[in-house]
C-alpha cells in the first residue's frame, strides 16, 4: 500500500462509519415509528382513525416508490399505478382462483410484477422525458383496457368480487380488523426503510448522477439503460405491494386501482409532499387522503377545492410542503450561524 | 373478439361506408382538439392537460347558445369564440406563470384546471347528461351510398374541420403571423428582441387551440350527449393522436387523428370490448419503433 492509498483509507473510514451510524438511526426511527402506530388502537379504538392509516400505508408506499423514479431518477412516470393495479390484481387472483396462503401470494405477486416490470421498464427507460411519460400512460391503459374487456377473468367493470379469501396464517389473521391494521403498518414501515437502503446506497446515488447529468454518468463507466431498469422494477416491486395492501384492505380488486388517476394522483401527493425529501411523499399522502375526507364531507364540488389546493402549491409555494420546511429550517440555521 | 364480423364487413360495402365515415367524424373531431394540443406544443413547449376542457366547455356554450337562439350558426360560434377567450384568459392569467418551470409543475396546474373546470360544469348545467338536438335545417333523410347509409350533418363535420386543416395549414406557411408564430416557436428570445410581442403570440396560440377545441365539442354537441368529463377520453385520445402523429406536427395530427377515427370504428365491429386497448398498442408500437411520431422532428 503507497502513502497516498493509506491516506485515503484513513479518510474514507470515518465516513462509512457515519453512514453506518445513519442506518442505524433509519432503522431505529422506524422501530419508533411502527411501536407509535401499532400501539395507536391502544389509544383510540376508532375504526374510521385506522382504516385511514390502512389507506395511507396502501398509498405511501405506492407515492414513496413513485419518488424513486420522479425524484431520484427524474424518471416522470405517468403509469406508475399500473403496478398498484397489477399488485392489487394478481394477488387477489391468486388468492380467490389457488387458494394459496397469503405470504405465497405475496411473493408470487412480486415476482409476477418484477417479471412484467422488466419487460414494460425495458421498453420504457429507452425513451426521455416526456415520451417516457406517454409510453407509460399508454402502457398503464393498456393494462387497464385488459382489465375491462378479459371480464371472464378480471369480473370486467365490475372489479374482482365475491370477497378475497384471508386464510390465517403463523397465528395472523388478516380478516381480523386489528390484525390487518398491524401487518398494513408493518408492510409500511419495513417498505419504506427499504426504500430508504436503496435511496442511501451507492445505486440510489447513481440514481441522482442520472438524473442530475445522465451524459457524465454513462461517461463514468454506468450502465444507465440497466440502472434505470433496475430502479423502475424495484419500485414497481413497492408500488405492487401498496396495491396488494389495498385488496387485503377493500377485500377485492377494481379497475380505478390501475385507471390512469392513480398515477395522476401519485404524482400529485408527490407534488403536495416534496420530491427533495425522502418522507415527502409520505407527508403528501397523508396530505391528500385528509384533504379529500374533509372535502368531500362539507361539498359536492370537491374538485374546485382540491384544485385550488393544487395551484396554491404548484404557483404560490412552487415545492411540495416538506421542500418548503426542509429550506426554511436550512435558512434559519443559516441565519443563526450568522451567515 | 370477433373477426368473422370484421372480415363480414371488410366484404360488404354498406358496412365499409358506414364505419369509415364514423371512423372519419371521429378522426375529424379528434383532428380539432389534437391539432391545437400540438399548436401549443410546438410554440409554447407546454402540454396542455386541460385542453379536453376546452371541448367540454364547447360543448356547453354551443348548447346554450342553441337554446337561446335557436341557431345553428349562432351555437359554433359560440362554442369557438367563448373557448377561445377563456383560452386566452387562462393562459395569460395562469400557464404564463409556469412557463420554463418543471414539466411537473406544468402537469399540475393543468391537472388542477381539469377538476376545477369539471366542477364548474357541474355547478353551471348540472351533473347529468344533456344533449343539444339535431338542428332542424340537418333533420333531412340520411344519403345512401353504396348502401350505407351517411347523415348529411356528418358530412358537414368532416367538411369544417376539412376547411379548419388547410386554413390552419396554409396560415401557418404563408402568412405573416404564420411565419411570426413559426419563429416564435423556434426562438423566442430572438423573436421578441426584433420587437415583436411573445406574450400576445403565446396567449394567441393558446387561443387558437382553445378555439378549435371549442369548434370540435361545438360540432359535436349534436351527435354526442354532454356531460361534465366528457374532455376526458376526448384529451387521452387526442394525446395519442399527437404522441403517434408527432408533437408539433400538424400533419402528424391530420394521419394520426384519422387512423385512430378508422381504428376505433373498425375496432368496434372486431374486437368489442378490446376497442380502447387497440389504440394504446398501436400507440406503443409507433413510440416503440419512433419514439417521436411518425412526423415528428428529431429532438434537437
Amino acid at each position: 500500500m503507497t502513502e497516498l492509498e493509506a491516506g485515503c483509507a484513513e479518510r474514507l473510514a470515518p465516513a462509512r462509519d457515519v453512514a453506518g451510524l445513519h442506518r442505524y438511526r433509519d432503522v431505529l426511527i422506524a422501530l419508533i415509528a411502527f411501536a407509535v402506530l401499532a400501539s395507536l388502537p391502544l389509544f383510540s379504538s376508532s375504526k374510521s382513525l385506522l382504516d385511514f392509516v390502512i389507506r395511507c400505508s396502501a398509498y405511501g408506499l405506492f407515492a414513496t416508490s413513485l419518488n424513486l423514479l420522479v425524484g431520484y431518477t427524474g424518471l416522470t412516470s405517468f403509469g406508475h399505478g399500473m403496478f398498484f393495479g397489477l399488485g392489487a390484481y394478481s394477488f387477489g387472483l391468486i388468492m380467490q382462483k389457488l387458494g394459496v396462503s397469503i405470504p405465497v401470494a405475496f411473493v408470487a405477486t412480486l415476482a409476477i410484477t418484477a417479471v412484467i416490470a422488466a419487460v414494460i421498464g425495458a421498453i420504457c427507460v429507452r425513451l426521455k422525458e416526456i415520451y417516457f411519460a406517454f409510453v407509460t400512460l399508454a402502457f398503464q391503459m393498456l393494462i387497464h383496457s385488459t382489465i375491462l374487456s378479459w371480464a371472464s377473468f378480471t369480473g370486467g367493470d365490475q372489479g374482482l368480487r365475491g370477497g378475497i379469501p384471508r386464510p390465517a396464517f403463523l397465528g395472523i389473521n388478516l380478516a381480523d380488523h386489528a390484525h390487518l391494521y398491524v401487518a398494513s403498518c408493518a408492510l409500511l414501515i419495513l417498505g419504506l426503510l427499504a426504500m430508504r437502503q436503496i435511496a442511501q446506497s451507492p445505486f440510489g446515488y447513481t440514481l441522482r448522477m442520472i438524473r442530475d447529468n445522465a451524459a457524465r454518468a454513462s461517461f463514468l463507466g454506468i450502465d444507465v439503460w440497466r440502472a434505470k431498469l433496475t430502479v423502475f422494477v424495484l419500485a414497481a416491486l413497492f408500488a405492487s405491494m401498496g396495491g396488494m395492501v389495498m385488496a387485503l384492505f377493500v377485500s377485492g380488486a377494481y379497475p380505478e386501482f390501475a385507471y390512469w388517476t392513480i398515477s395522476g394522483e401519485g404524482i400529485f401527493i408527490n407534488m403536495l409532499g416534496g420530491v427533495s425529501t425522502f418522507l415527502g411523499p409520505m407527508a403528501g399522502t397523508v396530505l391528500l387522503l385528509l384533504l379529500n375526507d374533509t372535502v368531500t364531507r362539507f361539498t359536492d364540488y370537491h374538485g374546485i377545492v382540491l384544485g385550488v389546493v393544487i395551484l396554491f402549491f404548484a404557483l404560490g409555494l412552487r415545492k411540495g410542503l416538506l421542500d418548503f420546511v426542509a429550506e426554511w429550517f436550512a435558512h434559519r440555521r443559516d441565519a443563526g450561524e450568522g451567515r | 373478439m370477433d373477426l368473422d364480423a370484421l372480415a363480414g364487413c371488410l366484404s360488404s360495402s354498406a358496412c365499409l361506408v358506414t364505419q369509415t365515415t364514423s371512423g372519419l367524424i371521429i378522426g375529424m373531431l379528434l383532428f380539432l382538439v389534437a391539432v391545437g394540443l400540438t399548436l401549443i406544443f410546438g410554440v409554447l413547449k407546454i402540454v396542455n392537460f386541460s385542453h379536453g376542457a376546452f371541448y367540454m366547455f364547447g360543448a356547453y356554450f354551443a348548447m346554450t347558445a342553441y337554446q337561446l337562439t335557436g341557431s345553428f350558426a349562432l351555437a359554433m360560434l359560440a362554442g369557438a369564440a367563448g373557448t377561445a377567450i377563456l383560452g386566452l384568459i387562462f393562459e395569460r392569467v395562469f400557464m404564463s406563470r409556469v412557463y420554463g418551470a418543471d414539466v411537473l409543475m406544468q402537469l399540475l396546474v393543468c391537472y388542477a384546471f381539469v377538476l376545477i373546470f369539471d366542477d364548474v360544469v357541474r355547478l353551471i348545467w348540472g351533473p347529468e347528461f344533456r344533449s343539444m338536438g339535431m338542428p332542424a335545417a340537418f333533420q333531412v333523410m340520411p344519403l345512401f351510398i353504396a348502401g350505407g347509409v351517411v347523415p348529411p350533418y356528418y358530412l358537414l363535420l368532416i367538411g369544417v374541420a376539412l376547411v379548419a386543416a388547410i386554413v390552419l395549414g396554409i396560415g401557418l406557411s404563408r402568412s405573416r403571423i404564420g411565419k411570426v408564430i413559426r419563429a416564435a416557436a423556434h426562438n423566442p428570445g430572438m423573436v421578441s428582441a426584433l420587437g415583436i410581442n411573445t406574450g400576445l403570440i403565446y396567449g394567441g396560440v393558446f387561443a387558437l387551440g382553445g378555439m378549435l377545441a371549442g369548434l370540435a365539442g361545438a360540432l359535436a354537441a349534436p351527435v354526442r350527449s354532454l356531460t361534465p368529463g366528457m374532455g376526458f377520453s376526448v384529451l387521452i385520445e387526442s394525446f395519442i393522436v399527437t404522441v403517434i402523429g408527432g408533437m408539433g406536427s400538424i400533419l402528424g395530427a391530420l394521419i394520426g387523428a384519422l387512423l385512430l377515427g378508422l381504428i376505433r370504428s373498425y375496432g368496434s365491429v372486431g374486437f368489442p370490448l378490446f376497442t380502447e386497448g387497440l389504440m394504446y398498442l398501436f400507440m406503443v408500437i409507433v413510440l416503440v419503433s419512433k419514439p417521436t411520431g411518425l412526423f415528428g422532428k428529431e429532438a434537437a
